[in-house]
């Protein structure tokens, strides 16, 4: 299986404080992936490299079957390449509808001419509905996102992130803040995107990874520690000490 | 679509009929066709003020809806006016000098008219030829095109530059300011080509229809200045009300999650500000004329602050608070100002409201900001029950968009 993304040898240095540590990664086009670390261990800033926000000081991050780097592009770009995320903290654009926040998100041009004379067609309206009723919104279409709860607010990103057709999402700690049932909702929707994109997860709730039921990567210091199924990694002496042993 | 968006924006239709029930009782009221009740004078103002609130209206698309406190759209609008004023002087003058030249003996020459037109206008410069810039001084409709493309091209190598390098909040608010004083000071300049710190004048005398009367003149200005402002008007409802004001309001709110959606933020500001600069411009173009003169002092950059102090009172993000706002602060200041209000003795000193009428002012600004964040427009919201979504935690000010301070912190 050749991977859709491939980061290899990266490091990325604030104020002197190594945050990434000469990291290696690679994912496949159809896979799902669970990162577990300590806090501080360079979670965020690892999807912030791969997403643009921040530039590495060494390494390369390659994208798709004919690869092409993503460090030469800028934030919009490599989103429009497919590579969608969701924050750690829920962030929707509260001063509008949900409806105008998935409109938003929904794949289509993104020049300032071509969105200004865009017209919402029937097709559209269909897409928004859709995606609202599969994050569970579909009530909740004219509200503004502002209002809505913490575990919904989560929920409306992801429907962004989904509205986007993206091949490679990265979502950064969706459970926080959720429900038991919520999360189980939350765990089924992502296993079923997993089956026709990349989609990286990451979570500090070990009930949560397991219920992914996939393969786990523990980043460590900014690099990685252990990789394997849930059950090998949380037997490695080394993550034991690091991360579970607190 | 278009009735779709009507309906969905009836602020539109009361705007507009509004302006027009306001255009109707002026026309009745002007000296040239209706009833005498209000003097010439008063018809240019109230027809300044309209062109004041269009440029209010691009700076709340650029302020208030994108979030870039741009302080230099008052210099977009001078440039405007500089620029109109240059055929205005020109072919104006030429009217004069023919005239003058008709009563030699011998036909003048074209080169001598051209020369008469120079030795009049930039006489008081020390100079009696055509700077290169006035190359085309000549023609209305190139005059036109140039006085809309010259601040929209400044607006778009500005923007593209400042943009570009992600200079955002109050760094950008600063750089706008530093190009507005640099325009000015260069202005000042008698070598500038523009006749120095005398500016243009003579501007309400317009050439090539006869010799009507300024009440007409004030009138006719006023209908174009009343539709300017409405297509203007019209034009950014539609604009915001689709999917780019959906996106330019999100890139207020957090840029950041805007370009993960794919868009790219810098164009769409850039986008927005020389969008805006052009507006300004017109707004310029037709404010000149009915003020008479311009100078180097109308582009000072107070005048850019001035704009957005009209649009934080009126209310920014909604088009009718920034049309609100510039024409009450605007009709209040020529009220002060115009030294109709009685002074109040205070026993020990006198008050004179033209002197302590930006004191008012000042204080006005603080009320508003602590007390109506949204604005005179925001009143409109108490009006009709709606109410905002509580978010938690106080705004944080005008710098980081609408965000609140618990949600900008990451
Ligand atoms: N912009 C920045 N400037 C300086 N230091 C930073 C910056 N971003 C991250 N760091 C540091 O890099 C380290 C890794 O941070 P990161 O946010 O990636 O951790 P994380 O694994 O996501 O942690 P958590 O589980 O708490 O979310 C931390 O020590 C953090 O303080
Ligand atoms: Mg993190």
């Amino acid at each position: 299986m050749s991977a859709l993304l491939e980061v290899s040898g990266v490091s990325v240095t604030f104020d002197g404080f190594r945050a990434i540590n000469n990291l290696s990664f690679s994912i496949g086009a159809a896979e799902l992936r669970a990162i577990i670390g300590p806090n501080g261990a360079g979670k965020t800033t690892f999807m912030d490299i791969v997403t643009g926000k921040t530039r590495p000081d060494t390494g390369t991050v390659r994208f798709g079957e004919r690869p092409i780097s993503l460090l030469a592009l800028s934030e919009a770009q490599i989103a429009r390449a497919g590579v969608g995320r969701k924050f750690q903290r829920p962030t929707v654009f509260e001063d509008q509808s949900v409806a105008d926040n998935l409109t938003m998100a929904l794949k289509a041009a993104r020049g300032p001419f071509k969105v200004l004379f865009w017209k919402e067609t029937a097709a559209d309206r269909a897409r928004v509905a859709a995606l609202a009723a599969e994050v569970g919104l579909a009530d909740q279409l004219t509200r503004k996102s502002g209002e809505l709860s913490h575990g919904q607010k989560q929920w409306l990103e992801i429907g962004m992130l989904l509205a986007q057709e993206p091949r490679l999402l990265l979502v950064d700690e969706p459970a926080a803040g959720m429900t038991l049932a919520e999360r189980e909702h939350t765990t089924a929707l992502l296993v079923e995107m997993a089956k026709t994109r990349a989609v990286v997860v990451v979570e500090h709730d070990m009930e949560f990874v397991r219920r992914l039921n996939c393969k786990v990567t523990v980043l460590h210091e900014g690099a990685v520690l252990a990789e394997g199924s849930l059950d090998h990694v949380t037997k490695n002496p080394q993550v034991i000490e690091v991360y579970l042993g607190r | 679509m278009t009735k779709g968006f009507l309906a969905k924006n009836p602020s539109i239709l009361i705007f507009l009929a509004a302006l027009a029930a306001f255009t109707l009782l002026v026309t009745l009221g002007s000296e040239a066709l209706g009833l005498s009740f209000i003097s010439t004078s008063m018809v240019k103002t109230l027809g300044k003020i309209l062109c004041l609130c269009l440029v209010a209206l691009a700076m709340d698309l650029v302020w208030g809806y994108a979030g870039i406190l741009s302080l230099g759209h008052m210099a977009f609008f001078a440039v405007g006016g500089y620029m109109i004023g240059m055929w205005l002087m020109y072919a104006r003058t030429e009217e004069i000098v023919i005239a003058a030249l008709a009563q030699s003996p011998l036909p003048a020459t074209p080169e001598e008219i051209r020369q008469g037109i120079a030795t009049q206008i930039f006489g008081v410069v020390g100079a009696s030829d055509f700077p290169p810039i006035w190359a085309f001084a000549h023609s209305l409709p190139l005059q036109l095109i140039l006085a809309l493309a010259v601040p929209g091209l400044l607006a778009l190598v500005f923007g593209w530059l400042a943009f570009r390098s992600r200079v955002t909040g109050v760094y950008l608010s600063i750089l706008t300011q530093a190009m507005t004083l640099a325009l000015s000071l260069y202005l000042f300049q008698n070598d500038s080509g523009l006749r120095g710190n005398n500016g243009l004048s003579g501007l309400q005398n317009i050439p090539g229809i006869g010799e009507p009367s300024q009440a007409a003149v004030s009138l006719w200005l006023f209908w174009a200045s009343a539709l300017a402002l409405a297509c203007g008007y019209v034009l950014l409802a539609w604009l915001v009300s689709g999917k780019l004001g959906s996106v330019i309001r999100a890139i207020r709110d957090d840029e950041q999650r805007v370009r993960f959606l794919g868009y790219s933020v810098e164009s769409y500001k850039l986008f927005l500000f020389t969008l805006t600069a052009i507006l300004a411009a017109l707004a310029g173009v037709l404010y000149y004329p009915q003020a008479g003169i311009i100078n180097p002092a109308e582009l000072a950059p107070i005048a850019s602050i001035y704009l957005a102090v009209w649009v934080a009172i009126g209310g920014r993000g909604r088009l009718y608070g920034a049309v609100i706002g510039a024409a009450l602060v605007t009709l209040l200041s020529s009220w002060f100002t115009g030294g109709r209000v009685p002074d109040i003795p205070l026993g020990f000193a006198t008050l004179k409201w033209v002197d302590w009428w930006l004191v008012l002012l000042g204080f006005g600004f603080v009320a508003v900001t602590l007390f109506a964040p949204q604005g005179v427009g925001g009143l409109v919201d108490k009006l009709q029950g709606l109410r905002n979504p509580d978010r938690k935690g106080a705004p944080l000010g005008p710098d980081d968009g609408s965000l609140q301070e618990k949600e900008a912190v990451e």
